[in-house]
């Protein structure tokens, strides 16, 4: 598992009843491309975050399949419709088996 | 200078082999548009570790984003769920050099469209 | 016009120069790009500035003789001087040092005796370029400018001093600092440091001031100092901006600009409702605004040699008409301002025996100056002095365009090359680069200076060389613009595959390891006693 992953996640704390709201994620990881070589000229392995999800009550927003010219620190932004109050849920699946998840409420008001 | 926007008509042929491949897999060789789909980059890449890309395609199904310039080519494929209000994602790719950064969106009729923009990676240096 | 009146006449005066008829009810006093420079100074003017694509044969891609035929400037007058290149060496005899932040107070004074609420607006490029302010991390500029009363201010090589210390600085700034284009980078967001414009109320109209700070802030300059902004020209951004201002009532719309010339004359093409554009970073004086659509460009010129002041009738939320003058600071001619003559000596005082310290001379023929797109003397002089200090076979020098002018049969003083040098990455490395790397990096600068697309000229000019000679034809595609390379010492071509010994500074990258440039220049002109630095004749150029 890569060190100090960290899930970052911007939502709004509320929104009317079927707007379309802008969410951004941030996620710590060096995305590590497979490319690179160590000093001794060996090759690196690749070690990235392939997979990242955004659900709002179990209902899919948004889902990317990841590959290695995505950024060290991946970022998202997308456009969400909020139709009830409820649960951002953000999954982020890494390389190596580890599942990173955030979750946000949004109220209706 | 972000906020400048092109869907130029590319040959298939100007991409590299690498990316070829990754094409023919997502559009199974179909014909690709060119209207309906606007790729949003810099001009020129502050840092080409962290450049930023928006794509955008009212009506797609998933949009494949490749960096047609680097080794692998491949970036990201967003697929739209049914809460997305929108068919536009912005993220970061890496750029190993001046090349074009390539969007092909999926349509919902099953159609394919696409878009590029030259983005430049340069040394830098130098200042007034 | 008013500069074929002023050419003419051989003795100046201060009330000459500040001539002006009040017009309408507002002005802007506009100064750019000083690069520190507290004391009056000699700076040539480029003789070589070439325009591509829609800029060819356009201001400020015009110089000497041209360019005195273009606005009706004498031969020998005080504007061919000030203005133009070409007999610099023999008119500085005559005309004299111009410049001088206390001079500049006088100037801005006098404008506020006209018009008490002028707005003074600071286009950056202030808080960089001597080893005053070197030293101080631009304490010196910041304390001496504080007292010129400024309004607001964007900025370039002030974020080479580092992010944090230019927000230490900017937090007690009693002005606005400001740019719609600084973002922060990790939520690609408005920065929360910096304004993107401010309103002013004057002659009762209500004025807004929108910055734009240098667009290639982290291609031209180290991006690792300043990691947590990002910048780029954002034209949607700025048309945004020029929107919500007008919603709220403004009837003039400034902005305070470091895009460089090119590039403003681009953005205000791209972006409606702009009245006014102060522009900075490509260092141009040019003596009238030049005109895009509604809007007018004006040029300042650098290193404190001039004040643009422009008075402006604003009424009906429209700009009706306009009057401007570039003013020269002619420093023998217009009186220092006490106050800010003593607060710049005072600043200068901890430093006054390394600053003064006399290293070399030049010869009666060696005029050092920078400004121009290919190797000045003062870059072959720096270039020399890494060659033989680095015992390089190649050297690189960038194409800055602050630094001024050194007169044939003068001393050179510490002070004379640290405002030559001086920055916060001035490490001279020394690396082996084989001939397509160099060529690479050469075409690279070749772009970013020569692309006909201002968006993509990013940098400065032409990166200087030493120990090599080459052809540069600039009307062609990145990649083919270089050619001829030519190893000086041997005659020989310049091979591809061959790694040489290639001395430099100014590197972008963080650890960059070496002797700084300024203890390098001055441990060579110290070794040569009197240098003789001819003009370069190894950078061919086609047009
Ligand atoms: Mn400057
Ligand atoms: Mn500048």
């Amino acid at each position: 598992m890569a060190d100090n992953v960290k899930p970052k996640v911007r939502v709004p704390k509320t929104a009317a009843a079927g707007e379309a709201i802008t969410l951004k994620t941030l996620i710590s990881h060096p995305m590590e491309s497979g490319q690179r070589k160590d000093d001794a000229g060996n090759l690196i392995p690749r070690s990235i975050i392939n997979r990242f999800t955004c659900e709002f009550n179990g209902q899919s927003v948004i889902d990317v399949t990841m590959e290695p010219a995505i950024s060290t620190n991946p970022y998202f932004e997308f456009e969400a419709t909020v139709p009830e109050a409820g649960t951002f849920t953000f999954t982020w699946y890494d390389d190596d088996g580890s599942v990173y998840t955030e979750s946000q409420d949004i109220a209706i008001g | 200078a972000l906020g400048a926007s092109v869907a130029a008509a590319m040959p298939f042929r100007a991409f590299a082999d690498a990316s070829e491949d990754s094409i023919a897999a997502f559009t199974g060789g179909a014909e690709m548009g060119t209207e309906g789909l606007t790729l949003t980059a810099p001009e020129i890449a502050e840092n080409g570790n962290t450049v930023p890309v928006e794509v955008s395609a009212p009506g797609a199904v998933s949009i494949m984003l490749l960096a047609t310039g680097n080794p692998t080519p491949d970036a990201a494929i967003f697929n739209f769920g049914p809460l997305a209000a929108s068919q536009t994602a912005s993220t970061r790719i890496r750029l190993a050099k001046t090349q074009n950064v390539m969007a092909i969106a999926k349509m919902a009729d099953g159609s394919f469209v696409q878009a590029t923009q030259e983005v430049k990676v340069t040394i830098g240096g130098c200042g007034g | 016009g008013r500069w074929g009146r002023l050419a003419a006449q051989q003795a100046l005066t201060q009330d000459q120069l500040l001539q002006f008829d009040t017009y309408g009810n507002v002005s802007l006093i506009h100064v750019t790009d000083i690069h520190a420079q507290l004391k009056p100074i000699y700076f040539r003017e480029p003789s070589v500035n070439l325009g591509v694509g829609p800029n060819k044969g356009e201001v400020p891609h015009i110089t000497g003789a041209d360019f005195r035929k273009l606005y009706g400037i004498d031969d020998g007058s005080a504007s061919h001087y000030a203005l133009s290149s070409g007999d610099f060496s023999a008119l500085a005899q005559g005309y004299g040092k111009m410049g001088g932040l206390d001079r500049v107070a006088t100037v801005i004074n006098a404008i506020r005796a006209d018009r008490p609420d002028a707005i003074l607006l600071d286009g950056g490029d202030t808080w960089h370029g001597s080893m005053t302010c070197y030293e101080t991390q631009g304490q010196d500029m910041v304390n001496v400018m504080n007292l010129l009363k400024p309004d607001a201010m964007t900025f370039h090589w002030e974020f080479t001093l580092g992010s944090d210390r230019v927000r230490e600085i900017v937090q007690d700034l009693p002005f606005a600092a400001m740019g719609q284009n600084i973002f922060d980078a990790e939520w690609d967001e408005p920065s929360e440091d910096f304004k993107p414009y401010e309103f002013f109320e004057r002659g009762g109209v209500k004025v807004a001031v929108i910055g734009q700070a240098f667009p290639y802030m982290p291609i031209a300059n180290p991006g690792w100092m300043f990691p947590e902004y990002s910048f780029g020209i954002r034209d949607a951004h700025m048309q945004d901006m020029v929107n919500e201002v007008r919603g709220m009532g403004a009837e003039l719309v400034v902005c305070l600009s470091h895009n460089g010339f090119d590039v403003d004359k681009k953005m205000a093409a791209n972006v409606t409702g702009i009245d006014v554009i102060l522009s900075g970073h490509t260092h141009d004086a040019l003596p009238e605004p030049v005109l895009v659509g509604e809007t007018i460009i004006v040029a300042s010129g650098s290193n404190g040699k001039f004040v643009s002041r422009v008075d402006l009738d604003v009424r009906d939320g429209r700009m009706m008409g306009f009057r401007h003058k570039l003013i020269p600071i002619f420093s023998d001619v217009i009186t220092p301002d006490a106050e800010v003559a003593k607060a710049i000596d005072a600043e200068r005082a901890p430093f006054k025996d390394r600053l003064e310290e006399v290293i070399g001379r030049t010869d009666d023929t060696s005029l050092l100056y920078r400004r121009g797109n290919f190797n000045g003397t003062w870059d072959d002089l720096i270039c020399n002095a890494l060659l033989d200090q680095r015992d390089a076979q190649i050297a690189l020098s960038p194409g800055v365009r602050w630094g001024p002018s050194i007169l044939p049969g003068s001393d050179i003083t510490r002070e004379d090359i640290w405002n030559v040098t001086s920055m916060t990455y001035g490490k001279a490395y020394r690396s082996e680069m084989t001939g397509e790397t160099l060529k690479l990096i050469m075409e690279d600068v070749a772009d970013n200076l020569f692309n006909p697309d201002p968006y993509y000229q990013q940098g400065g000019d032409m990166v200087r060389v030493g120990g090599i000679g080459y052809k540069i034809d600039i009307t062609k595609p990145i990649g083919e613009r270089i050619s001829d390379l030519t190893l000086l010492a041997t005659g020989e071509a310049i091979d591809a595959a061959t790694p040489y010994v290639v001395a430099g500074w100014a590197s972008v990258n963080e650890d960059t390891e070496g002797p700084q440039i300024w203890d390098v220049v001055e441990d060579y002109i110290a070794s040569q006693g009197t240098v003789s630095v001819p003009d370069n004749t190894n950078v061919v150029v086609v047009e």
